[in-house]
């Protein structure tokens, strides 16, 4: 390939073209652009002139160049130009990509991909054969050598993992070593045991090249809580210049969206491979912070996961005595706080005002009657995941709480009066705890020999009662027992919360204990014998790029395993749910320490930054065509067809050059939506539903306007002209109320206008619906105009109807009325049904109807044709005969009024105010 | 192709634009509103002019008996005379006069049909004898004439590039009213006007031109032909021959209307853009003068 600038060509010899660019440059010089005919009468005028000058007959210098331009870039175009052409280093041995694929990687993956593939790119031309592979994910066996477009695909799906390689593996691996290769290794650049061994091992197989980036990598301590504030600190593995990082503290907002609850700048100074800042918060947010990150870096190292240990726990206490002032040390709650204000906020409060606040403990100690209120308050927040913790007392062994039958608030049902041992007038010894059994949460712990028990209350025997009992005594007595309660639990300690029952408040088991309840939250990070036995199930993991997962399909993992073990497939870092408690896993541990790969010396080492080959040849072409289409305006502009020509032909040009714009009209039906909208919203506006059966449409459109008239002329409802409406395409929200005649032909509407419907009637729209043939029918699906209603009115939401019933709004709302005739006059009209409890009062007209305006009307009366009137405002239909007929009509009209009223007022008249002035009207 | 037909299609073509041009041409002539246009002086027609005292020699039917019977003395009504004028009409339908640069404008030939028929209405309606120039037909009087030069306007045709003036036809002591860009031989308009400014033929020259002739509003290398495609004009630069077209333009009007002068007769020119009605009240004002 011929190269020049960076540039080379894939047809050079193409660039030859280019020579006969000056002899285009003559020829077009010589042509003048092409003359334009023109009708002329006078003509005959101009017979003899000579042109002033001869220049003006060559086509201008710029239009040339242009022209040479365009041809240029046809040439260069051609002849395939191609930017940053990989040299061939015609090397055809196998290739080797190596990624480190760490998490210390993700921070510039998508590079690193890059750059393979610009590896797979060179290692086409000669082809040879690659591997790609990851030392974070060692597969087992040889190397699979492949052709390089197999692997093109599968880069892509490639992604860093969020442990560090193991370097056990890793050294396995490079034993197994064997044949030759050519090696590109993308290195994290981080420094780990094995990988001096390794890149020998690759320099002894053939060329080893190493990529390292030049973006640096920080990885995030776990936060420590210290005095109230988190110790941030924050870890790199470069030292050399000073650098600022920002932390982020990411958590929950009240809304429960996951949001950045507070933030902390980090500086390393130089020199500095690990420094720490201090970041205070209240204790709210605290609670709610589920990680700190480094802002705008992608890696697994740069999040640090909070698991329970930095929640502090808000732990109520109650206590049943408070009248024995002064007496510290015998208040029964003063040992539960000494255990619990290094870790927790302690409120204290009535009941009441402790529910409020939502604590995550409720300590009650020796509280034994509970209000009702109370209980089925404390019952509901323990169902929603409290900790209800009790301490027994003398007041509750006193007391017949859970005696007979099990208080919901109690694990167990207790014995009367508790038991006594090793006092003054007892015969036992005080006795000693019991090993923990394996089931129980205190599993593991050391009882020291001093605690012992010397009274408490007892559990009645009982089939639940071995399951519930998680620490007992010696002889076998339970000493605390747990109930659970939806996602809550109940737990209670046989004994008092002080000294005087017995000693175990004084020792560090009772802290002990407390934690492992999750009373208040275990500080550092768990211990291998804490955990040992127990099985820890994954519930969010984090992926390689820092990015919190749930976890699927996950295996649960031993405790053992979840304390020590490094990182690794089997073990990814993030939150493991145990029995009570959560546990995480970070990439960044307290004790990491990041340094600086230190190569041998024979390692090439390249930066990140790929060269990729790019085709110039589109980019070549396309600048030929703008210079055409450049070339094209400026000889019509030249030759006077652009500008200054004929009006039609300048409209033609415009039309060229605006076909582009075409795209920007606005839309001919979205304007006509507006039209609508400003129609019907700028005046109150009665609507019908277009049925597609004309004369039903017109008939309903003189209906309303006949309303409208009548309206307009007896009440301060001045509606402008009524408007169709057709369901699917306009909106229904600006209309107060639909007539909607019912045809037997009339399509049914589709979901969206159903939707659209339903939407109306809920927000306070009201249909209705005439099937017009009450003078054939009754209500009811007789009729196929009352089969075509059933149809319509399935998918809609109409709350449960019922025929108007004589002290309906409807009948009062304008006129007194009983009777709702249209064209016909039948008394079947429905509405929706009065509340079963509304009830007359005693010397009342009406029933207190004050909720709610009937969503739908129907009825089969035809009102529109006793409205309808024609343009000059004459009936259109006859209605009944003679005056009577004048009468029904009236009444329809009134009807009407009344019931448009009904729509826009609603209620109103139904309002207590003016029963006295509608009682005096009646009288008479 | 049959030619007969061809010709009919052709005719029926024309024609159909006959009625809409009589109407133009009617409406237009509505505008203006007739004077009077008598002899002021004694002799044959139809007003009344004056009554005289019967002298010896005036037969007795000539005795107006109902004025004479409110005197002694017998009197004699005379009319005026209201003796009726020639007027040749020629609308130049050369084929340079089919141009009309702009598809709003109407074509120079449809401006000068246009004020040849009305001007013809209302010299008819004025009782005047009017006639086609270069037809041959005799001048005459009446509403048929009317409808006969309708006809014979929007027939008439001429296959020359530039029409010169027919006037070798005209009756003597007549009046002219010639219509055309005048933009053909200036000799032979020259030959055409003096023979007939010899017979005591007066007129009216009205040039009728295009707005684009008359601004010349082009640029860039352009061939100019003449409607007939007979000649050729090549420009590399329109815009530069500009000054002096105009100027050439200008010498034309000044040879005309000085040639005009010298003859007796008057010289307008017209433009297609401009209102009609202004130009026809010209011709009429100009017609009447020297009638």
């Amino acid at each position: 390939m011929f190269s020049m600038f960076g540039i080379a060509f894939v047809t050079p010899w193409l660039l030859l073209g280019l020579v006969l660019l000056p002899i285009l440059w003559l020829l077009l010089r010589a042509v003048p652009p092409a003359p334009l005919r023109r009708i002329f009468p006078p003509v005959i005028l101009l017979l003899g002139l000579k042109d002033d000058d001869s220049q003006s007959d060559k086509t201008p210098w710029w239009l040339m160049l242009l022209r040479i331009a365009a041809v240029a870039a046809l040439i260069v175009g051609f002849a395939g130009p191609v930017l940053n052409p990989q040299p061939q280093d015609g090397r055809d041995a196998p290739l080797l990509i190596l990624f480190d694929a760490s998490w210390a990687s993700a921070r510039d993956w998508e590079s690193r991909i890059e750059r393979a593939e610009a590896a797979l790119d060179s290692a086409t031309q000669p082809p040879r054969p690659v591997a790609v592979v990851l030392l974070s994910d060692l597969a087992n066996g040889p190397l699979q050598f492949q052709a390089a477009d197999s692997w093109r695909k599968r880069l892509a799906g490639l992604q860093p993992r969020p442990w560090m390689p193991d370097p056990e593996k890793v050294t396995r691996w490079t034993r197994n070593l064997d044949g030759r290769f050519d090696t590109l290794w993308l290195s994290d650049g981080l420094d780990r045991p094995g990988r001096r061994e390794l890149a020998s091992a690759l320099q002894d197989a053939g060329e080893l090249r190493v990529v390292e980036s030049a973006f640096p990598v920080f990885g995030i301590r776990p936060p420590v809580l210290e005095d109230g504030a988190f110790v941030l600190s924050a870890i790199r593995p470069q030292a050399a210049n000073p650098a600022e990082i920002e932390l982020e503290a990411i958590g929950l907002d009240p809304a429960g969206n996951e949001t950045v609850l507070a933030r902390a700048p980090l500086r390393f100074e130089s020199g500095d491979r690990e420094s720490e800042t201090r970041l205070s918060v209240p204790a709210e947010i605290r609670n709610r912070i589920t990680r700190f990150s480094i802002e705008g870096l992608r890696s697994a190292g740069a999040v640090s996961l909070t698991g329970d240990g930095l929640k502090r726990r808000e732990i109520a206490l109650v206590s049943g005595q408070s009248d024995r002032e002064g007496l510290v040390l015998l208040a029964p709650t003063h040992y539960l706080e000494q255990a619990l204000v290094p870790n927790a906020d302690l409120i204290e409060g009535t009941l009441g005002d402790i529910l409020l606040a939502n604590p995550d403990v409720i300590v009650l100690a020796d509280v034994a009657r509970l209000s009702p209120a109370e209980s089925k308050d404390i019952q509901n927040w323990v169902e929603k995941g409290g900790l209800l913790l009790r301490f027994a007392g003398p007041k509750l062994a006193a007391s017949d709480v859970s005696r007979g039958q099990e208080d919901p608030l109690m694990p167990v049902r207790l014995r009367a009066g508790g038991r006594m041992i090793g006092g003054a007038m007892s015969w036992g010894e005080p006795k000693a705890l019991r090993p923990f059994a394996q089931e129980s949460p205190f599993f593991g712990l050391d009882i020291p020999a001093d605690v012992t028990v010397s009274a408490q209350v007892l559990a009645e025997p009982d089939p639940e009662l071995s399951r519930r009992v998680i620490a007992a005594l010696a002889d076998g007595t339970p000493l605390v027992t747990r109930k659970r309660i939806g996602q809550g639990q109940v737990v209670l300690f046989h004994v008092t919360a002080n000294a005087e029952w017995s000693t175990l408040p004084l020792s560090g088991l009772f802290v002990q204990m407390l934690e492992r309840l999750s009373v208040s939250g275990a500080s550092g990070a768990p211990k291998v014998d804490e955990l040992a036995g127990t099985v820890w199930v994954p519930t969010k993991v984090l992926d390689g790029f820092g990015d919190l997962h749930e976890a699927r399909g996950l295996a649960g993992v031993p405790g053992e395993v979840l304390a020590a073990k490094p990182l690794s497939a089997a073990l990814p870092p993030g939150v493991y749910q145990g029995q009570d408690r959560v546990v995480v896993r970070n990439v960044v541990e307290p004790a990491t320490e990041l340094s600086l790969a230190d190569w041998p010396a024979f390692v090439t080492i390249e930066g990140l930054s790929t060269a990729r080959e790019k085709q110039l040849k589109g980019y070549f072409l396309s600048a030929a065509l703008v210079f055409l289409g450049l070339d094209m305006l400026a000889s019509l502009w030249l030759s006077g067809l652009l500008l200054g020509a004929a009006p039609a032909r300048q409209g033609k040009a415009a039309v060229v050059l605006l076909l582009g714009a075409l795209a920007l009209h606005p839309d001919p039906a979205r304007a006509q939506n507006d039209e609508l909208a400003l129609e019907a919203t700028t005046q109150t506006v009665l609507a019908h539903v277009l049925t597609g059966n004309r004369q039903v449409d017109e008939t309903a459109q003189a209906g309303l306007r006949g309303l409208s008239d009548v309206l307009f002329a007896r009440t301060s409802v001045e509606p402008a002209n009524p408007i169709g409406v057709d369901l699917e395409q306009d909106e229904l929200a600006f209309f107060p109320f639909l007539y909607w005649p019912v045809t037997p032909d009339q399509p049914q509407p589709s979901a969206a206008a159903y939707a659209k419907l339903n939407r109306y009637l809920r927000t306070g729209g009201m249909i209705m619906f005439d099937t017009r043939d009450a003078d054939i029918a009754g209500y009811g699906p007789n009729s196929p105009n009352g089969r075509k209603l059933q149809q319509l009115a399935f998918s809609l939401d109409i709350p449960p109807l019922e025929p108007v019933p004589d002290d309906h709004v409807l009948t009062r709302t304008f006129y007194l009325l009983q009777d709702f005739p249209g064209r016909h006059a039948s008394r079947e009209v429905w509405v929706e049904a009065a509340q079963v409890d509304a009830e007359q009062i005693e010397g009342m007209p009406f029933r207190n109807l004050n909720d709610n305006v009937t969503p739908v009307i129907i009825g089969g009366n035809d009102w529109a044709a006793a409205w309808a009137v024609t343009d000059m405002g004459a009936p259109m239909f006859p209605v009944g005969r003679g005056s009577a007929g004048e009468r029904q009509r009236e009444i329809a009209y009134r009807f009407g009024v009344n019931l448009i009223m009904y729509v826009l007022t609603g209620n109103y008249k139904s309002d207590q105010v003016h029963v006295p002035a509608l009682l005096e009207r009646l009288g008479q | 192709m049959n030619t007969a037909a061809f010709n009919r299609g052709h005719a029926e073509d024309l024609a159909s634009g006959l009625p809409a041009l009589l109407a133009d041409a009617e409406h237009l002539a509505a505008t203006v509103l007739l004077g009077v246009h008598g002899r002021r002086r004694a002799g044959m027609g139809d007003e009344f002019w004056q009554h005289r005292p019967s002298a010896p020699g005036d037969s007795a039917r000539m005795i107006d008996w109902r004025r004479s019977a409110r005197s002694d003395v017998q009197f004699v009504q005379e009319k005026e005379w209201q003796a009726a004028q020639s007027i040749s009409i020629w609308p130049d339908a050369s084929t340079s006069m089919g141009f009309s640069s702009d598809p709003k404008l109407p074509e120079k030939l449809d401006r000068a049909r246009l004020l040849a028929l009305a001007a013809a209405i209302l010299l008819i309606r004025g009782g005047e004898r009017v006639a086609l120039a270069g037809t041959g037909e005799r001048p005459r009087q009446g509403e048929a004439q009317l409808d006969r030069l309708a006809a014979a306007i929007a027939l008439q045709k001429d296959a020359a590039d530039y029409g010169t003036p027919q006037m070798s036809d005209l009756p003597k002591q007549s009046r002219a009213l010639l219509l055309s860009d005048f933009l053909g031989d200036l000799g032979a308009i020259t030959s055409a006007l003096s023979s007939a400014a010899e017979r005591g033929v007066k007129g009216v020259l009205v040039q009728i031109l295009d707005p684009q002739e008359e601004g010349y509003p082009f640029d860039g290398r352009t061939i100019f032909e003449n409607p007939g495609g007979t000649l050729a004009f090549e420009t590399l630069k329109a815009k530069g021959l500009r000054a002096r077209y105009l100027e050439r333009l200008a010498q034309r009007k000044t040879a005309l209307a000085e040639l005009a002068r010298n003859t007796g007769w008057q010289f307008m020119c017209h433009h297609t853009d401009a209102p009609v009605q202004t130009a026809l009240l010209w011709i009429y004002g100009a017609l009447e003068k020297r009638r």
